[in-house]
């Protein structure tokens, strides 16, 4: 079994929105197949947090020229657009 | 874990077809209405409209129709509580994944919250009636306060 792929999920202040935006984005990994393990930090914070991670999701503004891969997007609040990021999401799982 | 949002919504919390110019504006009336209920502390408003500025949060759900979810740090509140807000016409709130960007609000979700499992639930609850823009557009045309809550999980 390979290791589960790490993501980052940045918000404003690290707790209630990335917390939603990590459960729905697991569950829809799950359904795809694809082994996923979340962390959760400011956007602020994603510079120092991110050595590690395969994919950074947010929901705010994330500093920029970062070494990682980086989804900002409102698509798991609001629904729009999620179709779309999910494939983006398993594209970048997937590499 | 999705909260029904109606254990945190007052019938008298709910103020309909209200007309504001700006977010400050209907943050303001929405925040008084907690600070008269005893659910805030007076900082709660000033404190929610700062936070607004640097993060704003408000959602879009096409080019036309957007809903707003401001709130600020647990500390201000003392009951947890929200207050729910339908615009007679839009107001720009910034976008949450881009605060250089105004969206057209129609409805706003004033969260006083303490607890994170709270937050969660709430925030969840608020997702799937954004999940289903003709529920929330039906919940922007609510007539009486009853059928605004009626809409809601």
């Amino acid at each position: 079994m390979t290791e589960p792929k790490k993501v980052l999920v940045a918000c404003g202040t690290g707790v209630a929105t990335s917390t939603v935006v990590a459960q729905a984005v697991q569950a829809a990994m799950k359904d795809r197949g694809i082994a996923i393990v979340t962390r959760q930090c400011k956007a602020s914070e994603v510079p120092s947090q991110i050595g590690d991670v395969d994919l950074v999701i947010s929901t705010t503004p994330l500093p920029k020229d970062l070494p990682r891969p980086a989804i900002v997007t409102l698509a798991f609040l609001t629904g729009i657009g999620k179709d779309r990021e999910l494939e983006k999401i398993t594209e970048i799982l997937s590499r | 874990m999705t909260q029904h949002l109606s254990e945190f919504i007052r019938l008298e919390n709910i103020v309909l077809s209200q007309r504001v110019e700006t977010a400050a504006e209907v943050i303001t009336l929405l925040a008084d209405k907690l600070l008269t209920g005893g659910f805030v502390r007076p900082g709660f408003a000033q404190a929610v409209r700062a936070r607004e500025q640097d993060m704003p949060t408000g959602l879009p759900l096409s080019d036309d129709f957007a809903v707003a979810v401001p709130h600020t740090d647990p500390e201000h509140v003392v009951h947890p509580a929200i207050a729910l807000a339908t615009l007679a016409h839009p107001v720009a709130f910034g976008s949450m994944d881009d605060p250089d960007m105004f969206v057209p609000v129609h409805v706003v979700f004033l969260l006083a919250l303490q607890d994170k499992d709270a937050q969660i639930g709430v925030l969840q609850a608020i997702g799937e009636v954004l999940q289903d823009e003709a529920r929330a557009r039906l919940l922007w045309q609510a007539e009486t306060p009853q059928q605004a809550l009626a809409l809601l999980p």
